[in-house]
């Protein structure tokens, strides 16, 4: 009895897909340079206002475009209105962060249902299905968000939904590709020799089998929908004042670049910074969870 | 080949309908008309008006008018410019899109693919690490925050570039809006180069090359380069795509007058037949261009089925 349970304990722990995965990011440090300074974003988005006397609306019309300054408080400046720069600029983060994280949920749920079930029913039913995604893909959907701002209004629900319904297209691909290898793995024969139903083999089996591709293509898409919102900020289509974004931000900073630059720097550096760190962080996953390198070695 | 060509063109049919059938629902689902104005209309005046561009007929009607225009070339009259056809109009505005989105690709396509032979060449070295890490910045930063950088530091503190506008049509107009359209793309083409030139010259028939005494210069451009570049032109359809959508806002920094900005002054004005017809234009322009992109790939290689 005893015997058997200390060769248990001695055996060695087997090494799941994600342990080797997690150890290859760690050893990445550009990766793990992004992470950090993902979190750090993160973090003064969403406890830097609390630091600052200054709110997201008020205007201070005794200290109109003033620049960065540690005694005034105003630590990235003020804008052509006299609003703390420190403030609009971690606020509008939280707006661009929100929208990225909503929108690639949105696109992932549809994504992954479209692509697992077109996978897993093959046939007909797959054709049909992979068609409308590309006849779907070949649509100019930039401009059909912009006609859809234009004309519902710009309200940021609305940008969820559009972002969402667009990038969903590139998931299904991707899960479907993913699904049609998993469909001939020996477990889901058992499966389905067991007798469980369709829905719970895609449910319980594919699905979970699939997080390794959607996690990369999760930390891929937030930056590509943070991108696509301030897109559309910038022309004007996207958050409204008072609330704002990064996008809206720059657009702001960018008429006023020449007499007041620091309105431009510091909402572009964030975005920047943000968009750098989740791409780093995406290609430091898929060069972790994916096997072909894992021979070329690091 | 042919008969591939016609499948192809065949099933881009369906592809146009939808993309036809889309921009005319959303923008009839809009609420707000052309007319909509401060002061409200006299009914009979708008009455008349609907008649005139035949907004008072069923919708499937208004639907079939339209496609059998768009077959005949005629996307209508501009509901904003009225003494112009959106015809008109897109005529004068895509010569100078498409001047400066073609230079963008051919710049985007030089460098990058440059960039990326180089970085796959000297793999892992500092170069190597340095391309890529420039690429990423390059795909990070937005390209509506690279252009007013590049408008500041070249033309506003530099002074030795135009910041905006055509002026007389002169080359030194379009060197920034051309550099900010590619700077993306470029970012995106090296990576894919990279990517791709170092699976082929870890590929079999590349040692053996070398084994022969071939020289560098004669491996990739005999024999590499060829292959390598298969990524790449079938990243030509986004990569035409995301330079029209970049267009966009690039024409608007710029102030350069292109299609990017009559479509986002049509599209604030409520201009249906306007935007409609640059939606449309560009689908199709899409459309074709990764008909072309897929006819060129499978010519590079023959294995593929598609």
């Amino acid at each position: 009895m005893t015997g058997a349970t200390d060769t248990l304990a001695a055996a060695p722990r087997g090494r799941s897909l994600w342990d080797d995965a997690f150890d290859s990011l760690r050893r990445n440090r550009a990766a793990m340079i992004a992470v950090a300074l993902m979190l750090t974003v993160v973090v003064l988005v969403l406890f830097g206002p609390l630091l600052s006397p200054y709110d997201l609306y008020s205007t201070d019309w005794d200290r109109i475009s003033q620049p960065p300054s540690v005694s005034t408080a105003h630590w990235f400046g003020t804008d052509d209105v006299g609003r703390d720069l420190f403030v609009r600029t971690l606020y509008g983060g939280r707006i661009s962060l929100l929208v990225g994280l909503a929108a690639t949920a949105v696109s992932l749920l549809i994504g992954i249902a479209w692509g697992a079930t077109a996978g897993y029913a093959g046939g007909r039913i797959d054709q049909l299905m992979m068609r409308v995604v590309d006849v779907l893909y070949a649509m100019p959907f930039m401009f059909f968000v912009i006609l859809l701002m234009v004309f519902f209004g710009r309200n940021i629900f609305l940008i969820f939904v559009a972002v969402g319904a667009i990038n969903w297209l590139d998931m299904a691909r991707i899960v479907r590709g993913q699904t049609l290898s998993l469909k001939k793995r020996e477990f889901i024969e058992a499966a389905r020799a067991g007798g469980v139903s369709p829905v719970n083999i895609v449910r319980r089996h594919i699905v979970p089998n699939l997080l390794g591709v959607v996690v990369v293509y999760v930390t891929l898409t937030i930056p590509q929908v943070i991108l696509v919102e301030s897109f559309l900020s910038f022309l004007g289509l996207g958050v409204q004042e008072p609330m704002t974004s990064w996008g809206a931000l720059v657009n702001d900073g960018a008429q006023v670049m020449e007499t007041a630059p620091w309105a431009l720097m510091f909402p572009a550096t964030f975005l920047a910074v943000t968009l750098f760190c989740f791409n780093f962080i995406g290609d430091g996953l898929r060069d972790a969870l994916d096997p072909r390198d894992r021979s070329a070695g690091g | 080949m042919l008969t591939f060509a016609l499948r192809r063109l065949l099933s881009a049919i369906p592809t146009l309908l939808v993309l036809l059938a889309l921009a005319f629902a959303l923008i009839r689902v809009a609420p707000g008309g052309p007319f909509d104005s401060e002061k409200q209309l006299p009914p009979e005046i708008e009455a008349r008006l609907n008649a005139a561009y035949y907004l008072d007929e069923p919708l499937w009607q208004q639907f079939g008018r339209y496609l059998g225009g768009v077959l005949r070339g005629d996307l209508g009259p501009s509901f904003q410019y009225r003494e112009y056809t959106v015809a008109e109009l897109i005529g004068t505005g895509f010569p100078v899109s498409l001047r400066l989105g073609g230079l963008a690709i051919l710049l985007a396509l030089a460098v990058g693919v440059a960039v990326g032979t180089v970085a796959a060449l000297r793999q892992n070295t500092r170069t190597d690490h340095v391309a890529m890490a420039v690429a990423m910045t390059g795909i990070s930063i937005p390209n509506f925050v690279l252009a007013p950088l590049l408008v500041l530091l070249f033309a506003v503190t530099l002074r030795w570039l135009p910041a905006g506008g055509l002026g007389d049509g002169g080359p030194e107009h379009l060197v920034l809006p051309v550099i900010a359209l590619a700077l993306p793309q470029i970012a995106y083409i090296a990576r894919l180069t990279r990517g791709s030139m170092i699976e082929v010259l870890r590929s079999d028939y590349i040692r053996t090359a070398r084994a022969q005494g071939l020289s560098s210069r004669e491996i990739i451009f005999g024999h590499a380069l060829k292959p390598a570049l298969v990524p790449i032109v079938s990243y030509l359809g986004p990569a035409a795509a995301g330079i029209l959508t970049g267009s966009v806002v690039i024409e608007q920094i710029f102030g350069v007058p292109g299609l990017g900005r009559y479509f986002v002054q049509g599209a604030l004005n409520r201009d249906y037949t306007l935007v409609m017809g640059v939606v449309v234009f560009y689908g199709v322009l899409i459309i074709l261009f990764n008909f072309l992109v897929d006819l060129a790939y499978r010519w590079l290689d023959p294995r593929v089925q598609l």
